[in-house]
Order: C-alpha cells, then sequence, then structure tokens
C-alpha cells in the first residue's frame, strides 16, 4: 500500500509525440508546442534555473549567507519599499535573503539528488535481486517494501533522527530511505518481464553472468521509466526534507535549507512576511516544475504507459 | 473468505513484531541517552544510576525480553523528562489530534471523491483541468507553506481566526482547512485516474451498449470498480489519524500528538517517542488489515488471488 501517484495518472494529455503527418495543416509552431507544452517549457526553465544556481550558488550569491548586518534588519524587498542592495529584503539578524536563499536552494537540492540517488540504488537493487531469486528472497523483499510502505516515513524519519541525532551526512542517508520501495517495487515488475523476453535469454544461453543480464542488458533496456519514477520521488524528497528543517529538525543552524528559512520567517509572519514566502515560493516552483516535467516525461518516455 | 481473512491477520500480526522490533533496535542501538538527558558533565554515578533505573545496563539480549514482555503488559515506561507514565502522556495527546484529523479526513473524502469523479467523467474539460491544475498545487505546495499562507490571510491580515493554540474550536479551523485542502488533491487525484481507466474498460463499452443508462453505467458499474485504488488512499489517511498532523500541529501551536513527537525527538525523550511510534504502527497495520479484508469484500478475485500471487 503506497501513494504511488507514479503509474496512475498523466495529468498532461496533450503529449502525443509529434504534430501529425508531414502533409497536414497543422503549423509548425502548432506542432512544436504540441511536442513541447509550454507549461513544461516554463517548468524546464525554472529548473534549468535552479540548476543554474546550484553549480554556481557561491559565486552569484551577492553577500556571504551567514554575514549580519544589525543595522539592516528586517529590510523589505526591493519593490515592496526596500532598496535593491538587498534585491529580496534582509531578516531579523540582517542577512540579506537572496544569499541566503541561493545557498539554500544548492542545499536542498543537493540534499534531495543525493537522497533519490540512494533511494533508487537501493531500489533497483532489492528489485533486481527479488527478480533473480524469487522465492525466499523475493518474499522478505516484498515483506520490507510492505512494512516501509505501510508507516508514514516522516515518523519513521522523525524516530532515526531522534535517536542517532542529526548530522549532514545521516540526514541524506535517511532520506535516501524515502521512496526505495516504489522503485523497487517498480524494477522487479520490469525485471520479471524483461527476464521473460528474447534479449535477455539469448544473453543467459550465451553464458553471461546474471550480473552482466541485469546490469548491461535489462538495466538499460527498463532505464526510462526507472528514471521518470525517480524524476517524481525527486520533489517529495525536497518536501519532506524542507518539512524536517520547517520542524526544526532537519538540516542545523549555520546551514542553510528552504525549510529552515520558513520556520526562522514563521516568527515574523506579522511584521515581516516576505522573509517566510520568499523560500515558500521557491519550494513551490522548484517542486511544481519538477512535477510537472516528470509527469511529461512519464507520458512521453514510459513505454509501460501506452 | 475466513482464509484470507486469517492470512491477513497473521500477516498484520507479523508486520506490528517487525515494527515493535526495529523500535526497539532503533531506539536503543543508537547513542546513550544518559549523556543525553544528564549532559556530558554529570558525575559518574549518576550515570550509573540513570542506567540502572532504565535498565540500559543490562545485555541487550534482556533488555529485549524485557521490551516484549512490558508491552504486553501496557508497561512502555515513563517520559524521561516529567516521569509520568509515557502512554499516559501521549494518551491524553491523542482526543486532540482526533479532534482535529478526524474532521480533516471527512473534508478530503467529502471534496476530494466528487472532485475526482467529477473530472473522470467530463476529461478535458475546463472544469477537469482547473481541479487537477488544483490538485498538482496540493501535491507540490507543503502543508507548512499552505498553512502559514492561510493563517496569514485570516488571521493577521483579516483578524477573523486565531493563528496559534486550541482554547476554542475556531482554532481547529484553520489546521483542519489546511489538512483538507492537501489531503482533498491527494484523494482528487487517484480517484480521477482511478475512474479514468475503470472507463476504458470493455465492460463499461458493454453496459453502455445493452441501453443502460449512462448514469446507471457510472454508478453501478464504473465507481464499484474505481473504489479499489482509491480505498488504498484512504486507507493510508485513516491509518495516519494519529500521527498525520506532525507539521500542521507544528504550525498552528496545536497541542496534539504531533507536537509531542517533535518536542520528545528534539529533548530526545525515548521513552515518548517509542510508545508514539508504536501507536502509529498499530493504528496503519490496523488501517491496512482493514482495507485488505474490505478489498476481499468489494472485489472477490482477490480472495484467491492473492493468495496465489503471495504477496
Amino acid at each position: 500500500m503506497t501513494i504511488d501517484t507514479g503509474n496512475l495518472n498523466p495529468t498532461t494529455q496533450a503529449s502525443r509525440p509529434s504534430g501529425g503527418s508531414f502533409f497536414t495543416s497543422k503549423g509548425r509552431y502548432r506542432a512544436f508546442f504540441e511536442t513541447w507544452p509550454p507549461i513544461v517549457l516554463i517548468a524546464l526553465f525554472f529548473i534549468g534555473l535552479a540548476i543554474f544556481v546550484v553549480a554556481t550558488a557561491p559565486l552569484i550569491a551577492p553577500y556571504d549567507f551567514m554575514a549580519m548586518d544589525l543595522r539592516d534588519r528586517l529590510t523589505p524587498p526591493a519593490l515592496f519599499g526596500g532598496t535593491w542592495a538587498h534585491p529580496l529584503g534582509t531578516d531579523e539578524l540582517g542577512r540579506d535573503l537572496l544569499s541566503r536563499l541561493i545557498i539554500s536552494i544548492r542545499v536542498s537540492m543537493m540534499i534531495a539528488f543525493l537522497s533519490t540517488l540512494i533511494a533508487g540504488t537501493l531500489g533497483i537493487t532489492l528489485g533486481f535481486l527479488a527478480a533473480y531469486f524469487r522465492g525466499r528472497v523475493e518474499q522478505l523483499i516484498m515483506m520490507l517494501i510492505d512494512a516501509q510502505a505501510s508507516m508514514p516515513f516522516m515518523i519513521i524519519a522523525l524516530a532515526v533522527l531522534a535517536f542517532l541525532g542529526n548530522s549532514l551526512v545521516l540526514f541524506i542517508v535517511l532520506m535516501g530511505f524515502y521512496g526505495w520501495e516504489r522503485i523497487a517495487r517498480i524494477a522487479r515488475g520490469l525485471a520479471i518481464a524483461a527476464t521473460e523476453q528474447g534479449y535477455a535469454t539469448s544473453v543467459r544461453d550465451l553464458g553471461a553472468s546474471p550480473m552482466r543480464i541485469y546490469g548491461r542488458h535489462i538495466l538499460p533496456n527498463i532505464a526510462s521509466t526507472l528514471i521518470v519514477s525517480m524524476t517524481l520521488n525527486f520533489p517529495e524528497v525536497i518536501l519532506l526534507e524542507s518539512g524536517l528543517s520547517f520542524l526544526g529538525l532537519g538540516v542545523q543552524p549555520p546551514m542553510t535549507s528552504l525549510g529552515n528559512m520558513v520556520g526562522y520567517g514563521r516568527d515574523y509572519i506579522q511584521s515581516a512576511p516576505w522573509i517566510m514566502l520568499v523560500p515558500s515560493a521557491a519550494i513551490v516552483l522548484t517542486t511544481l516544475s519538477i512535477s510537472i516535467v516528470g509527469d511529461w516525461m512519464r507520458d512521453r518516455f514510459d513505454p509501460t504507459l501506452r | 473468505m475466513l482464509r484470507y481473512a486469517l492470512l491477513r491477520i497473521a500477516r498484520a500480526l507479523v508486520t506490528v513484531s517487525l515494527i515493535v522490533s526495529i523500535a526497539f533496535v532503533i531506539l536503543r542501538l543508537s547513542g546513550d541517552p544518559a549523556i543525553i538527558i544528564l549532559g556530558p558533565e554529570a558525575p559518574p554515578e549518576a550515570f550509573k544510576a540513570f542506567r540502572h533505573a532504565w535498565g540500559l545496563d543490562q545485555p541487550i539480549w534482556v533488555q529485549y525480553l524485557k521490551y516484549f514482555n512490558a508491552i504486553f503488559h501496557g508497561d512502555l515506561g515513563n517520559s524521561m523528562r516529567d516521569g509520568r507514565s509515557a502512554l499516559q502522556v501521549v494518551g491524553e495527546r491523542i482526543p486532540l489530534t482526533l479532534a482535529i484529523t478526524i474532521p480533516a479526513l471527512f473534508l478530503k473524502v467529502l471534496i476530494g471523491l466528487p472532485a475526482g469523479v467529477y473530472a473522470a467523467l467530463h476529461r478535458n474539460t475546463a472544469i477537469d483541468r482547473l481541479i487537477m491544475t488544483l490538485s498538482v498545487f496540493g501535491f507540490t505546495v507543503p502543508s507548512f507553506v499552505l498553512g502559514l499562507v492561510l493563517a496569514m490571510i485570516f488571521a493577521v491580515k483579516l483578524g477573523w481566526l486565531p493563528s496559534g493554540g486550541s482554547d476554542t474550536w475556531l482554532h481547529a479551523v484553520l489546521p483542519i482547512f489546511t489538512m483538507g485542502m492537501i489531503g482533498a488533491a491527494v484523494i482528487a487525484r487517484f480517484t480521477r485516474s482511478a475512474m479514468l481507466e475503470v472507463l476504458g474498460q470493455p465492460y463499461i463499452r458493454t453496459a453502455s451498449a445493452k441501453g443502460l443508462v449512462w448514469r446507471e453505467v457510472v454508478v453501478a458499474h464504473a465507481l464499484p470498480n474505481a473504489a479499489i485504488p482509491t480505498l488504498t488512499i484512504v486507507g493510508f489517511m485513516v491509518g495516519s489519524l494519529v500521527a498525520g498532523a506532525v507539521v500542521v500541529e507544528s504550525v498552528f501551536s496545536w497541542p496534539g500528538v504531533g507536537r509531542l513527537l517533535v518536542t520528545a525527538v528534539a529533548n530526545r525523550d525515548l521513552a515518548v517517542v517509542q510508545v508514539i511510534l508504536l501507536f502509529v504502527g498499530f493504528t496503519m497495520v490496523l488501517a491496512n488489515l482493514i482495507v485488505d479484508l474490505l478489498y476481499g469484500w468489494v472485489d472477490p478475485r482477490l480472495r484467491t488471488k492473492r493468495l496465489q500471487a503471495g504477496t
């Protein structure tokens, strides 16, 4: 039992692969936008922007994200009565919000990326093991999958954090346990289906080792579906991480993440709402963009939906 | 059906003991609570007394057996902070949490189900697009952001509702609304896709072909079949009634189980976290079990099929 939004529903319906026949009256622009819906283009633009920020964060941040300036506390954003010295305003300690936002996006995205990578590796490995061994091993792995899926992950995460304490490495590994069960389920199903197919049986008959069959032949053939499900896992990890950081139990100061910023901002909701709104908008835009692109990729590249 | 039910119950018991064991492993094999509670500068005698008092100086397997024994007797230790029984500390918070999670669940189902069914029946119309757009927002807007924005509008700007606390029923409005909106989005999306999948099936075509009124087709054929995936998600929500409000309770300072969990984690209050973990585990397993039994009732195929597949 999972909240698997993955396999059920394509939100964007307008995703037929091409603009129809060469001779139809459809204009080139129309064909282009049918393949690349405008909303997807906007989402891709935001993802590109986020990747750019992640890659260049320390270089483009106008100030040190920890630098305080007590004379410049709680200044509003530039267009709301502030100055361009601090385009998004400052917080209660006079720290530049734009710089903090840039570093926060980097931290949150890096955590989500590494965690999704861990979840993907774990899920694919266990899924393949289940598909290869079947029998008892498969039963055991399916039981683990069910157990994980039947507990709200936030509660597990909180319990682990309570007793292992908090370090960035531990936190990333912990987030890496989010969503592996869905990927494992998909990997197992696809691998079982693939072993029946001609190419897998032929390399097996040629004497290839299981490692080789699964790693070099089956994995590339089912990779597109797996990548799509990992993409859809990504925004959920961002939400989970920011939720925990918001509660003060995730990324710890002096490090900052998007959830942290919202958590601090809530105390100033009356006097300086921008402290909370700026990182909130960043979270929503990032997760929304990745979800839109993930859904679109699934409709386009996932052969199991055809 | 009986065999199906017994097998499900047996599996539920296995899962429960698994959760109990995992809780033990996590709680006992990680870090020394004595140092955390007393601080590293406390005198060695204090450490010794503390460990002895909590049974932490015994071999791990003795602790494990004692722990199982204690659970069967409903004795789950005392809160390391204020010394009261952890069960009691958690128990007195549960009604407060249920006071917001149960109305929120009704809100989710009452909005989500009709919205999802409507969207599926009117696929690709403007209303379908609107419902789906709202639903995507429900998926991607974190509950604390929605909660804070609602608080900003209705408490700070308009002053209609209080932004935090639990003194009157008015205090419950914003938390219920926040959870309800997000859950409704999830249910709507699930219901819609389940309905779409069912509506594309041959038996729906047959039903309309034999001259059944469309309304009848939907009510008698489509809805019962679409109920199965939807049941799963609603079951998960029922299972998380006890602790599904961690973030929202924190946003609105609602003194329920979720907030207790957050403070217990921050203070590293072992016993309290353990009790909450077990509570959540039990309710989840119970909800799963009920959903599984309902499946068997709704879909007779599952009674036999699932047994053979061994999943």
